[in-house]
This record gives C-alpha cells, structure tokens and sequence, in this order.
C-alpha cells in the first residue's frame, strides 16, 4: 500500500501578490492524477468546499501541486494560512474525467492568467505521447509570468503574450491562439484554458478554422461527486455536470452565457464573507501568529482593493 | 406479566410525540420531535398485545424483534430492551427517526387494525436516545477472520454493511468522498429531523466495532473496484453509494441562477451549515417566495429548511394529489402545521427569468389523475387552459434522482440500461467478490431500505466468504440453540476456510 495521504503543504511558491503555488503531500493521489482532473479543498473546517484544478503531479514524489489566486474570502484566508509544514483540512479528488491525450500530432495548449497552470499538465501529456506542442500562455504583464520554463521544457514552441505587451506579444491568448494557426497547418487540437471570457474568445477565434477545441470549466461546486448539480453547464441542449461529466468540454458547444451567469450566483455573499474577514482578521493576526512576526506573507490590502481584482471569476477558475 | 392484554384492555390512544411549537421551531434548527419521556416509552409499551403472529418483524426491513424489545421495555428493562434491538439494527436512534414505519411495521401492526397501531418508530428511538445518553454499546465478542472488507459509501447501506461485517470479525475499512462519514444522514437530513450528533454517535458505536472510517476518498477516482480486490487486498467489496445524480426539470429556465437542487440546498445547509453563514463559509442563496418541485421526503425537508433559514413564504409544487405523495406522512404533517403551502397536481411548465439571470416567478398548468400507470398510481394530466404563475425567486427541484456515473465510468462493473448497478438477488455484481445495495442498485428509496440491503450484502458477503455465521446474532451466545455436541457455535466459527 502507498503512504497514507497526510495533506501536508510541502512546498509553496509566490509568483505574485496574489498568486501562489501548493504542493501537498497525498502519494495515492499522485499516483491516481491524470492531466485535467481537480481536487476539493477545504483549508479548515469551517471552510467551503472549493474547486482546484491539479496543475501538476509528482508520482516519485508523492505530492500534487495546486495554483491559486487570491480573489475571495478562502483563496485570501489560504494564502496567509497555508504555509509549508501546515495541513489542509480536507483534499479528495482526483476528480472528473481526466482529458483525452488522443493521437493528435499538433496542438496548441492555451493558459490565460491563472489557467497556464492546469493546462501544463496536459502540454507535458501531448509531448509525452508525441505530439508538436504549442504552448500559448497568456499574462496581464511581465511581472505576473510563472512557469515559462516549465512549458519550455515540454514545448516545442512557445507563444507568451501579455495584456500590456510587457513581454512576448501584445495581446490575448486568443491573439497567440490565431498566430499559431497563421503559422501552422494541420492543428488538430487547442486546448484552452483560463477564465471564461478568455476561453470564449479562443474558442471563436478556432471556430472559423474548424479546430477542435477542448475548454476545461470549473464552475460553483460543493461535493464534486455529482451529488448537487450546482455546476451544471449548458452544452448546446444538453445539460452536464462539470465535476463527473467534465471538465472537459467541447468549446464549440459551451455556452459561455449561461456559465458566466451562474458563476454570479454568489457573488453578493463572497463580497460580504470577504469584506468581514478583512475587517476582522487584522485584529485576529497578532493572535494567530503567537506574537511572532509572520514576514512570510505580504499584508494583504483593504478589502476595498480586493473588490477591484481585474476578474472576480479567476479564483472560481481555480488554476 | 398478569393478565393478558386485549385490546380492550391496552391504552386505546398513542402516546402523544411531543413536539417543540410551530412557532418557535420555524425559527431553529433542533430537533420537532422531542422524543419520549419514560412515562410516555411505559405507557405505550403496554399497548403491544405480544400477538403471537408478531406480522411487525415481517413488516420490518430489516427485521428486528419488535415485540422482544417492547416488552423489555414493559419489564423496564431498558437495556436489554436495547440489546434485543441491537441484535439486528445497530442503529436504532436513526431508524426510529426517519424509517416511514407508518408504510413497514406500524402498517401491519394488529393493534392498528382497530385502534392507532403501536407506536414502534418512537418507542425504538427512545430506546436509541438512552443508549446514546447512557453511553451503552454492544461491543460483542468478535473473533478475527482475518478477512479484509471494503465498503464504499459511508451512508445507511454502507453503515449496515461495516456493522455486520465488524461483527463477522472482519477487517472493515469504509471509504466516504466527504469530509465527514455519515452520506445522506449528514448531507441530506436536516438536523430537526435528525440531528448530526447522533449520526456522529452512531458512527462512533461502529468505531468500536472497529471499523475505520477514510474520508476525502473518492473511489474509482482515487482508485477504483478492481484495485480494491486487487492490490488493496479486500477479500470481498461492498458499493453503497447512493443515486446522487440529481434528475434535471428539463424545462425552459431551469439553469437561473434562483434554481437549484434539493441536494445543493440541503448539502449547503446541512453538511457545509451554510445556515451560520458567515461564521462558516459556505454560502446559500435564500429567496422570499420559496418553490419546492416534488413532494418526496427531500422535497420536505428542503421546504423546512428554507422556512427556517428566513424564507417568508413557501411552496410545493407537485403534479399528483396528496393520496400519491410519496413523503412519510409525519412529514408532510409537519410541512403542513409550519404552513407550507400545497399545490397539488400542479406542473411546472417554465421557470420565468427576472432579466437579471435569476427568478421571478414559475409557469404552471393544473394536472387531473387519469388512468393508473405503470406505478399503478393514477398518471396525471394537463388540464388545457390551466396555465397560471406562482411569484417565487427561488425554485428547488426535489423530483429524484439518477445513477451517479462514477463507479460505473471506472470499473467493468455491469450496469443496467438507467445506470444502475446490477445485481442478482443476494446482491452480488458481475464481479467476482463485489456486493452492492441501496440506491445504487434500486435508485432513490428509504433509509432503512438501504440499510436493509447492507445487510443483506453482508450476509451474501459472508457465504461468500464461507464466515459460517451467516444470521447469526451475537447475543445469542449463550443460547442452548448455539451449543451443538457441547461446543459452543463461536469455537465452531474456527473452521472458517478462507477462498482464493
């Protein structure tokens, strides 16, 4: 039998004031992981069940590895309090099917902002089978870029953009998207993942082309099991569930409308949970760090400045 | 004993439940039902007449010695009372809650054939509470066989299952996808109609078996059936997972953002106490005009729970008449006094959009009962001219469920055509040594169905693995019945032979 999991952090790493990085120590799960699937987390046990995809997994190892962004009250509250050598209270997964690693001979592998992250399992498991990938990564500017080299390492091209134009292209992903394909024939696959506007716009950028577009949703869920139907989405007629049925999904069929709408659902109350840990966990700090002064992580700006983040769908996108 | 009971000669009136005022419980979570005094357990323990056809324990799933623990009861021996029930239900204080004993065992009582039959549900409850509140456990006398069992699905089947398995000495390993262990009885239950601590206690009698409990696990994902029996190394498998798939209205609006299942409503609420929101983070959308779909026991529950979490006023929408409903009758009793609103053989035929992504109100047509259908209930039928609007901003759907994919999308496991796990009648799968039961198998039933096919599982389980003492209670040791040339049946139990 493999070592029992202990959801221990075991490293971390800050790519910028609101990204960060986990690994955790579950070796069954390492083990069991395959590009596309996600995990539930839980920090603690008051905590809500959230939705992280797996960006990476290290079966030597033993551990998975989880990028979040810190938008909402939980993504907030885990970027103080997770810290190497803490526990998560609660991780189950590797959940959903994992994506099809077909014979395609060239793809296009597609991250925006916080979606680089899960989509490099995916690029790694192309490259694996053989195939001539082209890795697009899309950031708002330079300073936000994380894991360039690791898609090097399993790229055999590599487009970055940046909103700002701070480094690669000017753009959007989908402008890296329509470059590859102004460069190559015969892409069989894009695999786009990334916030939902960002899919939206790479799924029509492919459509006129007729390629074969793979988008990965991540919407509201609580168990994850196909138990709730709180992350159904709308393909053309037909209603799936994200967490059994998916992630993965025909781009082409999604309708992004309906999946950016009832990402809203609970907006008002992440506003109001956000804005009373803010009001209240300064207070609390002192407290919890025994006294000591805890530098590891930066001080996280008023409440106010949070409310204002560029996509408040990003950390429901998970990473 | 003295005389002999007779009808005439019982209570003629049930024993009152006592009950927390509408009032003041629309306001909380804690349990309606009180549950018995001592005076009340006494007074309606004399009703049973003993009868010797005793057609109750026929009438119970899974079969418990009904007249046995009531006359215990009768003698004020309490815990013997306990013992006897604990003989083939391990937990009485869940199934006297929630069993629909008035469909089971109440239903065939012979007192109830001239006056209001026994009160077993409440009497068994009683007997469940004190044991928990006197810290009583059965740990019998179990001897290792050295088998290794799997249970997946930590909910009612599964419970059952761990217990008889534990009690057949096996090494039992039970494995939830949850953070907590407990399935529908966690998630799904609001704590008014069963609290989680008793679940939690429950659960705690069966760590005491021994068995283990592996939460955040999610089989088939984490790993699936086959390296179960395979490199795990369980002996035999049992799926208890539940339908859990959540049948979709199918009808224009039903993705809004004000509609959801009765599942999420209950799962936010129940498992995640969305109702201390935001002392705990999970959130839950309450409306002011609450439509629940369905009438079943979850469409109840989800109706009492929105009227509790400040709902003003709320509705069930339901296409067949009161006769068919299939919820408990004490439930829709309850529904009914908190002022729940019926609207029988109404349909939903469109859920209206307030522009905004959300709610605004539900289309409906009225229904007739025409001929009976393949459920032998009258089919109901759209009435032409009837569609009308019911204001609401948040619509639940309770109308039942569908197979969860999960165990099927990972194992060879053989299905049948709706999904479900299929199984001959001792429960067995196409797998060699893989047991399944409850939902899974039958699709949406009662709580004590599923326990019943736990424990069905475990006793086919057990021939399969050729555990001698299939049927066996473990009080009985010291019968004469267990004595056979002088040996008692527990040293006979050392022959056990283990198959490849």
């Amino acid at each position: 039998m493999v070592e029992r999991a202990s959801f221990e952090i075991t490293g971390r790493e800050d790519f910028s004031e609101v990204t960060y990085s986990l690994v955790v120590h579950h070796p069954l799960m390492a083990k069991a992981a395959n590009p596309g699937q996600f995990v539930i987390v839980m920090s603690h046990e008051a905590g809500e069940r959230i939705p992280l995809t797996i960006a990476d997994f290290d079966r030597h190892e033993g551990t998975v590895t989880l990028v979040v962004q810190a938008v909402g009250k939980t993504t907030r509250e885990m970027q103080q309090t997770c810290k190497v050598g803490t526990r998560l209270y609660a991780l189950v997964g590797p959940m959903g099917l994992p994506s099809r690693i077909g014979h395609a001979k060239k793809v296009v592998c597609a991250g925006g902002g916080l979606g680089v992250a899960p989509v490099f399992p995916q690029a790694r498991g192309f490259k694996e089978s053989g195939a001539y990938v082209i890795g697009v990564l899309g950031f708002r500017s330079k300073n936000l870029i994380f894991w360039s080299d690791k898609f090097s390492a399993c790229c055999d091209e590599l487009i970055i953009c940046t909103d700002d134009g701070s480094a690669g292209i000017k753009g959007f992903v989908s402008d890296g998207i329509k470059r590859a394909i102004e460069r190559h024939t015969g892409i069989d696959e894009v695999v786009a993942i990334g916030p939902p506007m960002m899919m939206k716009a790479c799924v029509e950028t492919t459509r006129p082309h007729a390629i074969k577009t793979i988008v990965s949703l991540n919407p509201i869920m609580v168990d994850g099991t196909g138990m709730c139907g709180g992350c159904r989405v709308k393909l053309g007629n037909e209603v799936k569930f994200a967490c059994v049925d998916g992630p993965d999904f025909d781009g082409h069929k999604v309708d992004f409308a309906d999946l950016t709408t009832r990402l809203r659902r609970y907006t008002e109350q992440e506003k109001l949970a956000l804005q009373r840990w803010s009001d209240t966990c300064r207070m609390k700090e002192p407290l919890v760090s025994g006294g000591r002064n805890v530098a590891a992580t930066p001080p996280h700006p008023p409440a106010t400045e949070l409310l204002e983040l560029p996509d408040p769908f990003e950390d429901v996108r998970g990473g | 004993m003295g005389k002999k009971r007779t009808i005439r000669t019982i209570p003629q009136q049930r024993a009152p439940m006592p009950e927390q005022p509408v009032e003041q419980r629309v306001k909380n979570f804690t349990e309606v039902a009180c549950g018995f005094s001592v005076a009340d357990t006494l007074k309606e323990a004399e009703r049973c007449l003993l009868c010797p056809d005793e057609p109750c324990i026929a009438g119970c799933p899974v079969g418990i010695n009904i007249p046995g623990f009531i006359q215990k009861l009768g003698q004020k021996d309490f815990r013997s009372a306990y013992d006897i029930i604990t003989q083939t239900n391990l937990l009485p204080a869940i199934c006297g809650r929630v069993c629909p004993q008035e469909s089971q065992c109440e239903k065939v009582c012979t007192v109830g054939d001239t006056l209001e039959p026994v009160a077993i549900g409440r009497l068994e409850r009683w007997v469940g509470d004190t044991a928990i509140a006197e810290g009583w456990v059965n740990v019998p006398d179990i001897e290792p066989s050295r088998f290794k069992i799997g249970i997946v699905g930590s909910g009612p089947a599964g419970m059952a299952c761990a217990a008889d398995m534990a009690k057949a000495g096996c090494d039992v390993t039970v494995y939830e996808a949850f953070h907590q262990a407990g399935g529908v009885l966690k998630y799904g239950i609001p704590d008014f109609r069963l609290p989680n601590t008793i679940v939690d206690a429950e659960i705690d009698n069966l760590r005491k078996l021994g068995v283990k409990f592996e939460c955040n696990t999610l089989v088939g994902r984490l790993f699936t059936i086959e390296q179960m029996r395979g490199e795990m190394g369980f002996d035999a498998v049992f799926i208890g997972t539940g339908a859990g798939y959540p049948s979709m209205l199918g009808i224009p609006g039903d993705s809004l953002n004000g509609v959801l299942s009765a599942n999420e409503l209950l799962t936010r609420c129940n498992l995640m106490r969305a109702k201390e929101f935001p002392g705990y983070d999970t959130p839950l959308i309450m409306g002011h005009r609450v439509v629940v779909i369905g009438a079943g026991n979850t469409a109840m529950d989800a109706m009492r729970v929105s009227l509790r979490l400040g709902a003003e006023k709320v509705s069930c929408v339901y296409r067949r008449s009161r006769t068919e409903c299939p919820a408990r009758a004490e439930e829709v009793h309850h529904a009914e006094q908190e002022g729940i609103e019926f609207h029988w053989l109404t349909n939903p035929v469109e859920i209206l959009d307030d522009g905004n992504g959300g709610v605004r109100g539900m289309r409906c047509v009225r229904m007739e009962l025409g001929e009976p259908d393949d459920s032998g209930r009258r089919r109901p039928v759209a009435v032409t001219g009837s569609e009308h609007e019911l204001e609401t901003d948040l619509v639940v759907f309770a109308i039942g469920t569908n197979a969860n994919p999960i165990i099927g999308q990972t194992s060879k496991l053989k299905l049948n055509k709706r999904g479900y796990i299929e199984t001959d009648d001792n429960l067995a799968t196409s797998m060699v040594g893989v047991f399944a039961g409850g939902d899974i198998v039958t699709g949406a039933a009662t709580v004590i169905e599923a326990m019943g096919a736990g424990r069905k599982a475990a006793c086919s389980m057990k021939a399969y693995l050729r555990i001698r003492d299939v049927n066996r209670g473990y009080a009985d040791a010291g019968d004469s019945i267990g004595q056979f040339f002088g040996l008692a049946l527990s040293e006979q139990n050392f022959a056990r032979v283990r198959v490849a």
